[in-house]
């Protein structure tokens, strides 16, 4: 359990959150144009790291807005949160 | 072979103080090399060596451990083992399973307190009804032991259940396994072990890996912090960490690690007699032989290492459990504790070999692995010792992500389907 600085709210319980998962996975493109194994990367195989890690999380209970957070998940500190959109601040 | 347990040896050992019992398994250095390495020394690790050493007679192998064995997510489970899975595949695995956990405590030598109490996953709305009642027929069709109970017949299997229609989710009914129960988690990792050590099996504890040696599509050895040992079969069995060891060898795995807690309380004298899970409200609770309750709450959303998991979940499991059981409402809570889970997609295991010659992989059990412990490492073994799955992990290769022929069961922890 933690506190996010939502980049529009600031600071709420992290139960008004909701995950979306790991961040920057780009929809393919020419979706009609994909190998079985270029699908299943896309859909399924994720990095799941231990560490440092950009995910996706919504402030369902707030705003309603997304945003990208650079989190650790070794020990759940939260280095930095940013917009959709902008270029993760960190690595 | 080591001292067989008995009454005699009980009686024996009673005149001494029970001060010269001879250990269970030994703690060897590493070898140079073995015939075959496992990654992880829980349940399901500790079983893969033992059946490799007892049924393929592969006795130079190894078992390597982080920290002790049996203190990861086999540790820290709900020990609730039934079978009444939804889908053939799974069905099929998890019976395999629960037959051979009938006979374990006989096979191991070794108490694992395996107790058929009985399961029972109740419904509560119509949706829930449809679904058990389809999964009720799935499972006779299976071969698998199941039947329908009405509210009546829940109330009278488990009288403190509160099944008044006033409640917000009212019981309309429910699904029972008798065969199914509870186990001694500790007591499975031991059993295991001291069979496995037995038979010659090195289990190495406090040696963490480091890195996989590879050479050209084949596996060569692993880096630990006892050093390098050579291997040319690595079967990885780590759980929540399966992600961490895959990129040693830039594998992407379908995966997401997850806390997911449990508390108990403090002991009190026998009130529940059975295991109840409810899928609608995500609550289940069993009584330990010591007499606390038991109690499995959800994952939490977000991939996490920590093993703690949020507050927020613990407090909507117990709101759950307060309203189906009001005689709860005064006790106090001892521990809480989290285990971090590898979720697949799917929600069902992968039990394969990789496109890398000599690696396996054994993980994604998610939030439910331990009840197939002894046939997780049953055909984990099979699949290392022939370089090719049984055919009853053979729905569960790594590949079905690609092919699309999915083992859609989001049945592990009874959350609906």
């Amino acid at each position: 359990m933690f506190l996010i600085n939502c980049p529009y709210c600031g600071e709420r319980d992290q139960s008004e959150f909701s995950a979306g998962g790991e961040a920057h996975i780009i929809r393919p493109k020419q979706p009609t144009e994909l190998s079985d194994d270029q699908w299943a990367e896309f859909l399924f195989m994720r990095k799941n790291i231990k560490g440092v890690q950009l995910e996706r999380w919504n402030h369902a209970h707030g705003c309603r807005k997304w945003f990208n957070m650079v989190r650790d998940t070794s020990n759940d500190k939260i280095h930095a949160v940013y917009k959709m959109g902008e270029k993760p601040p960190i690595k | 072979m080591k001292n067989k347990y008995s009454i005699f040896s009980l009686i024996k050992n009673a005149f001494s103080y029970h001060e010269n019992w001879q250990r269970a398994w030994r703690d060897p250095e590493p070898k140079k090399e073995y015939e075959a390495i496992i990654i992880g020394g829980g349940g399901h690790g500790l079983a893969t060596a033992y059946y490799l050493a007892k049924k393929h007679n592969m006795k130079n192998i190894a078992v390597l451990e982080k920290g002790w064995i049996g203190g990861g997510n086999t540790g820290r489970n709900t020990t609730i083992i039934r079978s009444n899975y939804l889908w053939d595949a799974s069905a099929g695995l998890y019976d395999h399973a629960l037959k051979i956990w009938e006979g374990l405590s006989q096979e191991l030598n070794y108490n694992v307190m395996f107790s058929q109490r009985g399961v029972m996953n109740l419904a509560h709305n119509l949706q829930d009804v449809r679904d058990l009642k389809r999964r009720t027929h799935a499972n006779r069709l299976n071969g698998i032991d199941a039947v329908w109970l009405n509210t009546n017949e829940v109330k009278k299997f488990c009288p403190i259940i509160n099944t008044s229609p006033n409640i917000r989710y009212p019981v309309l009914g429910g699904t029972l396994q008798r065969r199914a129960g509870t186990a001694r988690h500790d007591a499975v990792a031991w059993g295991y072990a001291r069979g496995a050590d037995s038979m010659g099996v090195d289990i190495i504890q406090n040696c963490e890996v480091k890195g996989i040696k590879r050479n050209g599509d084949s596996v060569e050895g692993i880096e630990t912090t006892k050093g390098f040992i050579k291997t040319k079969k690595i079967g990885v069995v780590a759980a929540g960490h399966s992600s961490v060891i895959a990129k040693m060898v830039d594998l992407k795995l379908p995966l997401e690690s997850k806390p997911l807690q449990a508390l108990v309380s403090e002991p009190v004298k026998p009130i529940i007699d059975t295991v109840v899970m409810s899928n609608a409200v995500h609550a289940y609770v069993s009584q330990s032989d010591k007499g606390e309750l038991v109690i499995g709450a959800g994952t939490d959303a977000y991939v996490s290492y920590t093993q703690r998991g949020s507050h927020d979940v613990v407090e909507g499991t117990l709101k759950a459990i307060l309203e189906l059981y009001p005689i709860f409402s005064r006790m106090k809570m001892l521990r809480q504790w989290g285990g971090i889970v590898d979720i697949c997609p799917d929600a069902s295991p992968i039990i394969s070999k990789t496109h890398i010659k000599g690696l396996y992989f054994n993980c994604g059990w998610g939030t439910g692995g331990f009840k197939a412990t002894p046939g997780s490492g049953d055909l984990f073994a099979h699949t290392i010792a022939n370089n090719e799955p049984h055919k009853l992990n053979a729905d569960f290769n790594i590949n079905r992500f690609v092919s699309g022929d999915l083992v859609d069961e989001h049945g592990a922890a009874a959350v609906a389907h």
